[in-house]
């Protein structure tokens, strides 16, 4: 038995039958880290003696009790977005190098009350925002299926240590596709949860409308688990809603599944679209019901919440400023300080957006720029609620493509954005949506993005579940 | 194409430093973006105006005006992590 391969549920069945530790399992993935993180890149802070401390704590709990928590003593990685105390918080960036955060974030403290493990902070693009983690500030990220090939983006570091057995699960963000797409491009699990379902204090804001926190898991099962953990109304989280997960079962057969036209439209890779055409294929042989639907203001998504993301993210960096926390450039006068840290502490494509989003907010370009979003936006959630009026699911592609080279379109951000296409509305839209690994083209593999209606994560969870079981 | 001296206006409205290469990396990147952008004019109208519309949000979320106790390492912590300190303040420049 490889301590590696472990679901949660049978690391939980083992460590109640005694059969191994979670110092042992805790040491076996440190152990894994330290053997292929040196190719992979997937970790930015190895917290070995938090994750040493935290198993054995685990290891006391499990020892004396009968019964506990689900998580207990089980390691995983959290992307480097999320705060745990007394560690540093880089967020990808320069600007945030040597800040240490001061609090746990929600969903760490959530996961630590079940006596879970951190083994460490992982890669991302620099404050979420791109869609291969080549936007680190620090490194990049290696698809553990393909080295040459990046693990997506931005919770690129989260997919891969998942994916390359660094870790049981991890915490990642999805504001535009960022956990589905790294998901797809590392043949895991990810789930980008409802708007309001997971608190997101303690995380550092990227675009307020559209982040939220999800799991990216080795299964459906394990995704169901660590969602189910970290949901629920936080006080400290004024969007956070009232919300307790349930756990449904619900049959393939009769179920009816939208295919929304618009995501097989032109510049969709055929081998991609062959193998989420069989997915679907095998959903209707199952007994469920295809019905081919419209989403007629796709086209304007990416345009849309490009400008939405880019105006967000401009409002939520000015806080970095050279005086409350991070770098801080030595000058005269107070603007200067401003003016020079930000210069000196933002990547590239952090600059590229808080410039995009200054200047659609900016007077004069306001109305035909973020109005004009806001009422697309509009547009795109009523094209879903119309959907989930004929449908329960929708199937569709999480990314025209599978990984693509390192290096293959950091020269063009326009070209990066599209790799967004797929996965953008349903953050517009407020909605929740899974990426289950579905087949490969050559070595690379390829995810079936499964969306639901409004906190419809159980019915997400349940298909996948069976699609899981067919697909295996 | 967005002008060089359109870019530094949005650089000064954002608080960014831009070198003179950046500028004209922005001038070319920004112009690519804005003209993808421009699809959203063929979008249709809508009626009313657009509400931001989040899930299960009702109404403003409030909290008690009380006070909570957190304990004192969170506010050494916070003060702890600016660049420029005295004591237990931040330490600014001078804006006169």
């Amino acid at each position: 038995m490889n301590l590696l391969d472990l679901t949660i549920i049978e690391l939980h069945e083992g460590f109640k039958k005694k059969q191994f530790t979670s110092t042992e399992v805790t040491k076996a993935y440190l152990e894994q880290i330290k053997k292929t993180d040196g190719q992979i890149g997937a970790y930015l802070t190895v917290t070995e003696e938090l994750a040493l401390a935290q198993a054995e704590a685990a290891d006391k709990i499990i020892a004396t009790k009968k019964e506990f928590p689900m998580l207990c003593g089980i390691p995983f990685s959290v992307k480097d977005l999320i705060m745990v105390e007394g560690q540093i918080c880089t967020a990808g960036s320069k600007i945030l190098e040597k800040y240490v955060a001061p609090y746990d974030a929600t969903v760490i403290k959530k996961l630590n009350a079940q006596g879970a493990v951190v083994l460490g902070k992982v890669n991302l693009d620099e404050f979420a925002m791109g869609s291969s983690t080549e936007n680190s500030a620090y490194k990049v990220t290696k698809n553990p299926h393909d080295i040459t090939r990046v693990a997506g983006g931005t919770s690129g570091g989260s997919a891969a240590s998942v994916a390359a057995k660094q870790a049981v699960f991890s915490l990642g963000t999805d504001t535009g596709g960022s956990i589905r797409q790294p998901a797809s491009f590392c043949g895991v699990v990810g789930l980008r949860t409802t708007y309001g379902s997971v608190s997101r204090y303690g995380v550092v804001a990227d675009a307020s409308s559209l982040d939220q926190v999800g799991p990216i898991a080795k299964t459906v099962e394990d995704a169901k688990i660590i969602f189910e953990a970290i949901s629920g109304k936080d006080a400290m989280d004024a969007t956070s809603v009232d919300y307790k997960f349930k756990d449904i079962n619900v049959e393939l057969k009769g179920l009816k599944i939208g295919v929304p036209k618009e995501y097989f439209a032109k510049g969709i890779d055929p081998k991609v679209e062959k193998i989420i055409r069989e997915a679907i294929k095998k959903a209707q042989d199952a007994g469920a019901k295809i019905f081919q639907i419209s989403l007629p203001s796709s086209k304007y998504a990416l345009a849309a919440y490009y400008i939405i993301q880019t105006s967000e993210a401009s409002a939520n960096l000015a806080r970095y400023d050279g005086i409350k926390y991070g770098l801080s450039s030595p000058a005269e006068k107070l603007l200067d300080v401003y003016i020079k840290s930000r210069g000196a502490g933002f990547g590239a494509e952090v600059k590229r957006r808080i410039m995009t989003g200054t200047y659609s907010l900016s007077s004069g370009y306001y109305d035909a720029y973020y109005k004009k979003a806001q009422e697309v936006r509009q547009l795109i959630t009523q094209d879903f609620e119309n959907a989930f009026k004929k449908v329960d699911v929708i199937f569709a592609p999480v990314s025209p493509f599978p990984a693509f080279k390192i290096g293959e379109n950091t020269d063009n951000p326009l070209a990066m954005y599209l790799a967004d296409i797929y996965t953008v509305s349903v953050n517009l839209a407020y909605l929740p949506g899974l990426s289950l690994p579905t087949g490969k083209v050559g070595k690379l593999p390829v995810g079936l993005q499964i969306i639901g209606n409004h906190f419809e994560e159980n019915k997400i969870l349940s298909v996948a579940s069976q699609m899981e079981s067919m697909l295996r | 194409m967005i002008s060089k001296e359109e870019v530094q206006h949005i650089a000064k409205l954002a608080r960014l430093e831009l070198t003179e290469q950046e500028t004209e990396k922005m001038q070319k990147d920004m112009s690519a973006i804005l003209d993808y952008f421009d699809v959203l004019k063929k979008a249709p109208k809508i009626k009313s105006s657009p509400v931001v519309r989040t899930t299960g949000l009702k109404e403003n979320a409030t909290r008690k005006d009380l006070v909570v106790e957190r304990p004192a390492s969170l506010a050494n912590n916070l003060v702890g992590a600016a660049p420029d300190r005295k004591d237990d303040y931040i330490k600014v420049k001078s804006i006169l």
